[in-house]
């Protein structure tokens, strides 16, 4: 199993670093949004589009490239910002985040953004979009990877289910699930609303090749994806333990950080802690 | 007037349509939720089996994974009954379909009292207006096998999401073979000047009936066939209200958010004339034969020309 050279693993935690700030002045510059949930998921976005994904920044639709669902579409400043810095559009537009006639809508929308592969936001859906795209490739002898993010709240959607049920037995090689397991969701904390219980195991149990990491730990991440792609005949999941508002002081941790109000003041502080290097 | 049933299932006529399609066109995929035997799609999956998709029992995922088969540029046909392809999946076509503007043909079979014998659950009254406060949604209910065998290859190159609202059974004929259609026009089957009956899928014939029982009685009834019930021919409708002065309207489908309604909302906007509604009186399906639920329902040529009658005397 393939482990990450140390200088790309230092690269791809300064890039996680440059997503995590790029994404906190983007949603700092509009006073609100998802931070929580975008903050759990930027290792993964690092380590996707800083080294796994085969991508064209120039040419969006470039239909050799890999695809992104992130089916926790609310997530997308975090998505937008990574876009950004990887060149899809310059990054002055991303304080236009949910301004009137916007290209960075609260929800992905694949039709306004570059580089977003598909539309998400109402919970449970992009998970079958993104089977029908990775189904799509194979049945076209292609071999583009489909990368899937879900929440951990999502997963009490009952279409998650009816995907994991259909996705473990459609063998999907050419798909990678990410479930971004930060523990928390718009109302509290999940345990304490409606638990997932083992998550590992009940993928495992429909079919899956399921592991889970350390969602914050970049080399982690790569080796696990590349665990997955190296099993053959199944359909991949890598759980990732994340922490919600992950490297935000004011947000991590807290009880209600799905979607959250903050002053210039707390984002000021946020980035400083951030670019001195803090721990929060 | 000559009605007579066409011995062939509209399901095969379409399945069969789809197949020859299918040969020159590698991007039509087929997907169904456990109804395969049902819906004819078997058919497919045995001529193309790579390109046929039975997901189970989960309509959701099935609109979502159709979605996804868009995104890579198939053209996905989606199947189930009526019910379940409008109202059980309606997010999925909300936002995965639609809002996300991905070309998937979404195929609801057994419409209406057509359901018979699986009874009020599985009875859709109300897909068409389910479907139709979707921006973008096309609607059509293709109302025999020529028109079904003419309309499938218009329907599958039409650019975005289309709701084909399917009869399984043997229909009525009521198209000369060789007819051809454009998605967006209604057609005129009888011409008349005291009123318009305007019909869609199995009232068509009814309609039909109903026009030569009316002659009968000396009135002039014209009957047209609006086949599309999104985007409606609207020239077609006002043309009719200003000509005959009176318009009826004959679905199999509530009154409410159906043909009746967007019949309703075009005469509003631009021609008001007296209208009478022929369908379902905002009511539940319920078990039985299609005859016994067209008396149940009052969907019967009789009722159309009671209606007929109340209309012309607001004239």
């Amino acid at each position: 199993m393939s482990k990450l050279q140390a200088a790309v693993g230092e690269r791809l935690e300064a890039f996680a670093k440059e997503i995590r700030i790029t994404t906190l002045k983007e949603l700092g510059h509009l006073g609100f949004g998802h931070l929580g949930g975008a903050m759990s998921i930027v290792e993964v976005l690092a380590v996707l589009y800083g080294e796994v994904m085969k991508i064209d920044p120039k040419n969006p639709q470039w239909e050799e490239r890999d695809w992104l669902v992130l089916s926790k579409g609310h997530a997308g400043p975090a998505l937008y910002a990574t876009l950004a810095l990887k060149g899809y559009f310059p990054r002055e537009m991303l304080f236009t985040l949910n301004q009137g006639g916007t290209k960075l809508p609260s929800h992905a929308d694949r039709n306004l953004t570059p580089g977003v592969d598909m539309t998400t936001g109402s919970l449970g859906q992009g998970f079958s979009t993104g089977l029908g795209v990775a189904l799509g490739h194979r049945l076209d002898g292609k071999d583009n990877n489909v990368y899937i993010i879900l929440g951990d709240g999502e997963c009490q959607e009952g279409q998650i289910w009816e995907g994991v049920l259909y996705g473990g037995n459609a063998k999907l090689d050419n798909l990678i699930v990410f479930v971004d397991y930060n523990k928390q969701q718009l109302d509290g904390f999940i345990d304490q609303i409606n638990p997932l219980g083992d998550l590992r195991a009940k993928w495992e149990e429909f079919g899956w090749h399921a592991q889970e990491v350390d969602g914050h730990d970049v080399g982690a991440i790569f080796t696990a994806i590349q665990a997955a792609k190296a099993t053959k005949g199944k359909s991949s999941v890598i759980i990732l333990d994340t922490i919600k508002g992950k490297g935000c002081h004011f947000a991590e941790g807290v009880k209600l950080n799905h979607h959250m109000r903050f002053t210039q003041e707390q984002i000021a502080e946020a980035l400083e802690r951030l670019e001195g290097g803090q721990q929060t | 007037m000559n009605l007579t049933l066409d011995n062939r299932a509209m399901k095969d006529v379409y399945i069969e349509t789809l197949i020859k399609l299918a040969e020159e066109d590698q991007r039509i995929v087929v997907l169904d939720a456990d109804l395969m035997h049902s819906n004819s799609t078997i058919r497919f999956m045995e001529a193309y089996p790579g390109r046929a998709i039975n997901v189970g029992v989960q309509e959701a995922n099935m609109i979502g994974t159709a979605a996804g088969l868009a995104a890579t540029g198939k053209i996905p046909f989606s199947h189930t009954f009526s019910c379940f392809n409008t109202r059980r999946a309606l997010d999925q076509i909300y936002m995965s379909v639609a809002y996300a503007k991905l070309n998937v043909k979404i195929v609801g079979t057994d419409p209406g009292i057509t359901a018979a014998y699986n009874g009020g659950t599985h009875m859709p009254l109300e897909d068409i207006g389910v479907v139709r406060g979707i921006p973008t949604m096309t609607v059509i209910e293709p109302v025999d096998n020529v028109m079904m065998e003419a309309l499938v290859k218009d329907i599958a190159y039409h650019p975005g999401p289309v709701y084909l609202r399917v009869n399984r059974k043997e229909p009525v004929q009521i198209y000369a073979p060789g007819t051809e259609f454009e998605i967006g026009k209604g057609k005129t089957l009888k011409e008349g000047k005291d009123l318009t009956l305007i019909a869609s899928g199995i009232m068509v014939a009814e309609s039909l009936k109903a026009a030569s029982m009316l002659e009968e009685k000396g009135i002039s009834g014209r009957v047209v066939n609006i086949f599309t019930i999104k985007p409606i021919d609207k020239e077609l409708i006002v043309d009719s209200a200003r000509e005959t002065g009176a318009i009826v309207t004959c679905e199999n489908h509530n009154v409410i958010n159906g043909l009746g309604s967007a019949v309703a909302e075009v005469l509003a906007e631009n021609s008001p004339v007296p209208l009478e509604r022929v369908g379902v009186q905002d009511l539940f399906g319920e078990v039985g034969s299609v005859d016994y639920l067209q008396q149940r329902f009052a969907m019967t040529a009789e009722d159309i020309v009671a209606k007929a009658e109340k209309c012309l005397a607001r004239k």
